[in-house]
Parts: structure tokens; sequence; C-alpha cells
């Protein structure tokens, strides 16, 4: 019960409601306009990265903190 | 030559895991190593006279305190059992740690430079290499009281240890709960003289387990060779580059130059451009090098073997000094507009902006490079961590390669997990090297922005 690790599993549960937004919208603005693909992909990427970066700051400080 | 393809993974796939495997220095073959578990240690003289001198300047103090008092009873310690289970945890956080020889099969060491200065004591300059290191880096002379343990150098604490070329015993350690923290103390045997050994200072404040010790270290380690390798390679790639640029003109690009051209155009049209804006080419060359210096310290530190694996970029210190001068350049090249507008906003009521506003922007200005400090960090170790927890399965399944069918097993459930997991690390070195220099670009161009009222 190492409450370092529940606070990893938190930060992962945030993670993955997080990216898991960004793809619905993103799928759902591919399906009203297909010629946006590309740019909705970069974007997509970008701020995939950007929340996975809050999620893994929260995971390491809860296991070397 | 599509059947030598699965023969060309699986060989690449086992030169990786017996890089991991090397990692974990013995196995269970090994039944010869001799067993000291030293608990009845015969001379506690020494450590309790080191104390006294040294517990007021060194930063585990309640460790000190306990230990003079308990000093009859501490001993000496316990050596590595060497039929301890395969630790999948301690093999993990070995590899994303700095160390001052680099480890690359066995007993098999890169030596490198060692600089160690101790106030009192002058500086010492050696090579790894005179530690004369056997099993798992553990050095088994020391010199001039500096010993060589797990690969990182650590100094005897007792002024009265001989100086010059001393054998020692292998490092023995004791886990010891200081303020609710684990902290690992190592000791070393001469002469049958126990001797308590410190690490080099971190300035840490303690965070993790670090302070000002008695010595401070100043080597090339690992990180710095790599650091200094990846400079040199882009510094070569570039010069050659820009030389096509003069030897080649107004002809179509070609080779490196094109690729380069490709990296160099979209952080130009991409990145600085649409967030700097007027003014930009004053940011491109340090843009350029961070984007560059980042992405080729991430492809290194994904390679398994030497002269990669060298985890560079998650290692804080130095993404805390990338942020840094993120941080420098954005406040040195900030004019009225930022400034007014990060203390003193117009158009709000002033109790708000003393209250409320100004301390918020003030606390983001120093979030801001923190946060590109701790997102690179984060990234980049998560996904090493990663790597060698998978490949540990086999070694795991296969109980360190006492069972056979396991270590099958092992494989089959290891190697697609790791396959994958790599190829999204590569993708995470790009992206990350991206973003950094996306978010130091958008900084400068909050910076430089002019008023558009």
């Amino acid at each position: 019960m190492e409450l370092a690790t529940i606070g990893a599993g938190l930060a992962a549960i945030g993670a993955g409601l997080g990216i898991g937004l960004i793809g619905s919208k993103a799928v759902e603005g591919i399906a009203r306009q297909p010629e946006a693909t590309g740019d909705i992909r970069g974007i997509v990427i970008l701020t995939a990265a950007l929340i996975e970066g809050a999620a893994l700051i929260c995971m390491v400080l809860s296991f070397f903190v | 030559m599509n059947i030598l393809r699965p023969y060309c993974f699986l060989l690449i796939f086992s030169a990786f895991a017996l890089a991991v495997h090397a990692q974990d220095g013995h196995t269970h073959q090994e039944g010869s190593e001799h067993h000291n578990h030293d608990h009845a240690a015969p001379a506690q003289e020494s450590p309790d006279h080191a104390q006294p001198e040294h517990s007021t300047a060194i930063h585990g103090t309640d460790a000190a305190g306990h230990a003079d008092a308990a000093g009859a009873h501490e001993g000496c310690g316990h050596t590595d059992d060497p039929n301890a289970p395969f630790n999948a945890g301690e093999l993990a956080l070995h590899h994303i740690s700095d160390a001052n020889a680099i480890h690359i099969v066995g007993d098999w060491y890169f030596h490198l430079p060692v600089i160690l200065y101790a106030p009192g004591h002058g500086w010492k300059w050696a090579s790894t290499r005179s530690f004369k290191t056997h099993h798992h880096g553990n050095g088994t002379v020391a010199q001039d009281g500096y010993v060589l343990v797990h690969g990182n150098v650590m100094r005897v604490q007792d002024p009265a240890f001989p100086k010059g070329e001393v054998p020692v015993s292998e490092p023995s350690h004791e886990t010891t709960t200081v303020n609710g923290k684990e902290k690992i103390t190592y000791y070393v045997k001469a002469n049958d003289i126990c001797y308590k050994l410190d690490p080099k200072t971190t300035l840490d404040g303690g965070l993790m387990g670090g302070g000002i010790t008695s010595f401070y270290d100043f080597s090339i380690t690992r990180n710095v060779f790599t650091m200094l390798l990846v400079c040199g390679l882009l510094f070569w790639m570039f010069r050659a580059v820009a030389k096509a640029y003069t030897t080649r003109d107004g002809q179509a690009p070609r080779g490196l130059q094109n690729a380069m051209e490709t990296f160099v155009t979209f952080i130009r049209d991409e990145v600085a451009i649409p967030n700097i804006g007027h003014g930009y080419e004053r940011f491109m060359p340090y843009l350029l090098s961070v984007f560059f210096f980042i992405l080729g310290l991430n492809l290194f530190g994904q390679l398994p073997i030497f002269p990669g694996s060298a985890n560079v970029t998650g290692n804080i210190s130095i993404t805390m000094v990338l942020a840094v001068i993120t941080f420098l350049i954005t406040n040195l090249s900030g004019n009225k507009h930022y400034w007014e507008h990060t203390l003193w906003m117009p158009g709000v009521p002033a109790l708000l902006k003393i209250l409320i506003l100004t301390p918020v922007e003030v606390l983001g200005l120093f979030l801001k490079p923190f946060t590109l400090m701790l997102r690179l960090f984060a990234n980049i170790t998560a996904g090493h961590i990663v790597i060698v927890s998978f490949v540990s399965l086999i070694f795991i399944f296969g109980k360190a390669g006492e069972s056979l069918g396991g270590t099958a097993v092992g494989l089959a459930a290891s190697i697609p997990l790791t396959l994958f997991i790599m190829a999204i690390e590569l993708l995470v070195a790009f992206l990350q090297a991206y973003i950094f220099t996306m978010l130091s670009a958008v900084y400068f161009g909050m910076a430089t922005e002019e008023a558009h009222h």
C-alpha cells in the first residue's frame, strides 16, 4: 500500500483521460472535415506530448520525492 | 534476403539483452565467490573517531548522531549476496544513474578521467583504471582515500586513512532510515579496519538523499563523456553541411546537407517565425542548438550499447541547465511591454494586482522553465525505466538463467513489448526535442512581443 504507487496510478488516470479526450475530438474533427487530417494529426501529437509531460512529472515526483 | 531479416532482428535483440544483463554483474554460476557477512565488526574505534569532527559538516547529521550513539553496535554493514535474486528495479536505477566509468560487458570498463577535490586535501587527478576494478565496478585498491563503489567514486571519511595506494575489501553497505527515507551507507575494510564512505557532494539540498560531503566530484563521468561525444558529432556534421553551402552554392542540396536542411527549415518556418515573428534571427542559433543537442542526446540514450546507453537527458541537472539558459534568454530579451504585462498589467485594479495577479505572474515566470526541465527529464527517464523493465522480463521469467523454458516464455513476452516501447521512445525522442524548442520559442516570442493596443 505504498502511497507513492497510488499517486503514480492517479497520474496515469489523468493522462489517459486527457489524451482520450483529445483523441475523441480529433476523430470528430476529421470526420467533419477529412481534408484537415494533416493539421489535426500534428496538433494531436503535440497536445498528447504536453499532457504526457504533466502526468510524467507527477509520476516521477511521486517516486523520487 | 527476406530470410535474413528475422535473423537480424534476433541478433540485434540478443545484443541488447546481453548488454542489459551485463549490467548485473553476478550470475548464479559464480558460486565460488566467498560470502562475508560482517555483522560483528571487530574494530569500531575508527568510525567513532571519524564521526565527531565531521558530523556537523555532513548533511545527514541524524544518521551520524545515531551512529555515534550506537557506534559500538553499528558494525560494518553487509556485502552484496552473489546469490541474491535478480532485482529489476535496482538494474533500472543503475541504468539511469551516472557513473565514473562506462560499463561495457562483464568486468570490462571504459575508463574515464577522475577529477576530485576535497577541501583541505587539495585536488586529485587520476583515472578510474587506477582503482583496479573487478566485480560490479568495485575497486580493489583505494587511492589517497578514494574508492570506487559500483562504478562511482566515494571517499573515506576518516582522516587517519593511509595515503597512496591501499588494498581494500569489497564494499559493504547498510540501509538505515533517516527522516522516513531509506539511506544506504557504504563501508570498506582495509587492514581489517572498517571505514565509512562518503558519496560525492550533490546540491539537491537533501531532496534525494544528497548534500555537502567531504569531497567534490568534477570528473568526466559517463554523462559528460556522452555530451562531449554528441557535441563533437554535431559540430562535425554541421561543419560539413555549412561547407557544402559554399562549395555547392546554387546547386540542389545533396546527402547530409539535404537532411539537415529539412530540419533547419522546419525549425525556422514552423517554430521560430510563427512564435517569435519579427526579429526571430536572433534566437535561431539557440533554438537550433538546443533542438539538435536534445535530439542527439535522446537518440544516444536509446542505443543499448557503448557509446550509447547513457541516460543524459534523463538527468535532471542537464535539463535544469537547459531550462535555466532558456529562462535567462527570455528575461534578458524582455522588452518594456513584457515586463509591464508581467508585473504591473494595465487595466486592472491595483489591489487585485498586488494580491493575486503579480504574485501569480512571477510564479509563472519561474514555473514555465521549471516545467520545461521536468517534462524532458520525466519523459526520458520513464522511457528508460520501462525499456529496462521489459528486457528484465526475460530474466525474471527465466529466473536469471536457471530455467530455459522460462527464458523462452520471457523472450516471447518481452520482445514484442520492448520493440513497441522502443518505437514509441524514438517518437518521444524527436517529440520532446521539438516541444522543448517550440516552448522556448513561445517564451521568446512573448518576451519580445510589441504592444498592439
